[in-house]
């Protein structure tokens, strides 16, 4: 019928690559949105004159190569002899790849609260931080949650890359096990099915939130 | 001539046109008239195939409009309607707009679907605005605009739907002076309106729809001087 | 402080190598573009059909592209094909990898822009007697391309960003390419690639500005 010499040791291998691709993801995703929150609330506080130095730095991590965001600071750290381990140097460079992303997201939520209704809040006496926790986080969360589900299945993706700097994530396991098998297209559909199986759903859910709470028709 | 017979449509279970009979003679203009529902847009869009019918027929020049052998696209060179929100091409000058038909359907070059559509725009007015997007013109202009794409191509009949009734009042004149125009040059026109002095002063019948079925039609002394049903006379006493 | 004395010379003296190899990304990405645009059309076009099949094939394309890594569709044309005894060169790898990509994520934005456009402008069109596919060709699409510009704009961008991952299957001809041989022969990795950083973000900047430019023009309605 159908022989492969892939063993179920070998899928285990699989398995274990994808968590490192989860790891990487969940730490940068977390550290990126928290940076993020910080910086788009900057950004929507300060208007886009005041702010432009901040949105300059952050369009660099949008405009260079994550590849090369990745070589780049593993070389810095080599230099400054920080000592960082491949997942340190991978995480931090996304996280900030991350924030640069998230920051735009925040920043279109906080301006999607009419000024009307953050105008009433203040009106009633609220400080500008009730006013930002009570009134606008949530409204803002609620136009921000689909654009975020898809950037951090975006980052999810991209992890990939940090097969560059020597961790082994599963794709890198995938060509490990290739290498070894000489199976390429079998194991790289099972390799593209796994991506598939965690990104389609939650993509899926973030397009169904979308279409719940667009205000339209 | 337009033969349409025992004409049934509806959207779902609702029954919007419930036996239409009508005929529509060469050189004849046709309005109607009727509150809204009574399924007077939905009689033209099923006149020039936009929309299925369920039952009956319609005929123009002897030729089954929902056949399934008819070349609808053929068809609909000869029949020219007009929307109540005109639907400009918003990518394409004025002049583009009235060109496009002529060339693509009917292969003009492209210097003589110009010299047509330039001739027709400024029938209805709009010599000087031929360069100009759409975005820049009035909704009456707009509209007109929207005639004389549909005249471009030529056709032997015209139905217009409701076509003033999206304008500012004062944008209003304009259209229907270019109807009368139309119609004192000989078109074959159906028109549905809510404008009734122009029904009166245009037409040589007026139709009126009642709940999907022509409830009366006559000529327009006879539907506005002396209505014979009571549903008519309803409808009239309303609108003045 | 920094135990480490920066040395930009050898980078500055490899400056015209880099920018001959910008211009062989810039060449991929526009070709990845201009191809993607034309399999995106195609990929409409399948799903508008009615067709189960073709609406089958063109939703499997979609869905793959938008769900896994580009990585992962560049090493399936430079791998993954080996088993059909199709062996692709580096750079036709990463140009069908990138070309894949982008014609998923196109698709999906044109889909988003067609919504956009009121069913009353092909009506229109029908009622002059165009046939449905010239309807579809001299009115939908044009405004379709407006819609879509800005993503088409940050699309070509990532096609862009994306060529650099050629080097994880062997390009050496573009900007990424040549800067890790570079890197590779001198170990003066941090100064090459942060020449190369900075090339990367001038050409992203003047994709996005020359972007502004061509929408000024092309949709002056």
């Amino acid at each position: 019928m159908f022989e492969t010499a892939l063993t179920f040791n070998d899928l285990l291998f699989l398995a274990k690559g994808a968590g490192m691709t989860l790891a990487v993801t969940a730490v940068s995703v977390a550290a990126g949105t928290v940076m993020g929150v910080i910086f788009g609330v900057i950004r929507a506080q300060f208007g886009p004159y005041w702010s432009a130095p901040l949105t300059f730095v952050l369009d660099i991590f949008r405009s260079v190569p994550l590849l090369i965001q990745l070589v780049l600071a593993n070389a810095f750290q080599a230099i400054a002899k920080f000592g960082w381990e491949p997942f340190t140097t991978s995480c931090v460079v996304l996280s900030l790849y991350t924030a640069a992303y998230c920051t735009e997201i925040v920043r279109g939520g906080i301006d999607a609260v009419p000024m009307t209704t953050r105008r009433a809040a203040r009106s009633l006496g609220l400080t500008w931080a009730q006013d930002m926790g009570y009134i606008v986080a949530p409204l803002a969360t609620r136009v921000s949650l689909p654009a975020w589900i898809g950037l951090t299945l975006g980052v999810m993706k991209d992890s990939a890359l940090v097969l560059w700097l020597g961790l082994t994530e599963l794709l890198k396991s995938s060509q490990i096990l290739v290498t070894r098998l000489q199976e390429p297209l079998f194991i790289l559909v099972i390799c593209g099915a796994i991506y598939f199986l965690i990104s389609f759903p939650i993509a899926r859910y973030g397009g169904y939130l979308e279409r719940r709470w667009s205000p339209d028709d | 001539m337009i033969e349409i017979e025992n004409l049934r449509k509806s959207f779902g279970p609702l029954e919007v046109l419930k036996g239409i009979n009508l005929t529509v003679a060469n050189g004849e203009v046709v309005t109607i008239i009727g509150g809204s529902g009574s399924g007077k847009s939905t009689l033209l869009a099923c006149i020039n195939g936009l929309e299925a019918i369920n039952a009956g027929s319609i005929k123009i020049d002897g030729v089954e409009v929902h056949a399934k052998a008819t070349n609808i696209n053929k068809l609909r060179q000869n029949v020219g309607i007009v929307f109540q929100q005109w639907n400009a091409f918003p990518h394409l000058t004025v002049l583009e707009n009235v060109m496009l038909a002529p060339r693509k359907v009917l292969g003009m070059a492209k210097l003589e679907a110009e010299e047509i559509a330039t001739k027709h725009l400024v029938h209805v007015g709009l010599g000087d605005k031929i360069g100009v997007y759409p975005s820049r013109l009035s909704g009456g202009q707009q509209q007109r605009m929207a005639i004389a794409r549909a005249l471009a191509m030529q056709p032997k009949y015209m139905l217009f739907d409701e076509v003033t009734s999206a304008l500012d009042p004062q944008l209003v004149g304009e259209v229907l002076d270019t109807l009368k125009m139309l119609a004192t040059e000989g078109m074959t026109m159906i028109c549905v309106t809510h404008e009734m002095a122009f029904a009166r002063d245009v037409s040589n019948r007026v139709a009126f729809f009642h709940q999907g079925v022509v409830a009366e039609i006559g000529s327009a002394e006879q539907i506005f001087g002396s209505p014979q049903n009571p549903e008519t006379q309803k409808f009239l006493s309303g609108i003045r | 402080m920094l135990n480490y004395t920066f040395h930009w010379n050898q980078a500055i003296k490899a400056l015209p190598q880099m920018l001959e190899g910008a211009l062989v990304t810039l060449e991929i990405a526009i070709l990845s573009m201009a191809i993607g645009l034309i399999c995106a059309i195609g990929l409409v076009l399948c799903r508008q059909s009615g067709n189960r099949i073709l609406g089958g094939f063109a939703t499997v394309w979609v869905e793959v592209a938008r769900n896994t890594p580009a990585l992962f569709q560049i090493y399936m044309a430079h791998f993954g094909l080996g088993n059909f005894g199709i062996h692709l060169s580096p750079y036709t790898a990463l140009l069908a990898g990138i070309t894949f990509n982008n014609a998923g994520y196109l698709a999906e934005n044109f889909r988003g822009a067609l919504k956009a456009i009121p069913e009353t402008q092909p009506r229109a069109a029908r009622s002059l007697g165009l046939t449905s596919l010239q309807a579809f060709r001299y009115v939908v699409v044009p405004q379709m391309l407006r819609v879509a510009f800005l993503p088409m704009t940050n699309q070509m961008v990532w096609a862009i960003l994306m060529t650099s991952l050629g080097v994880t299957v062997g390009m050496n001809m573009d900007l990424a390419g040549v800067t890790q041989e570079l890197n590779a022969r001198s170990f003066r990795t941090f100064e090459f690639f942060a020449f190369a950083a900075v090339i990367f973000y001038l050409l992203t900047k003047a994709v996005t500005l020359a972007a502004r430019v061509i929408a000024a023009r092309l949709f002056r309605y």
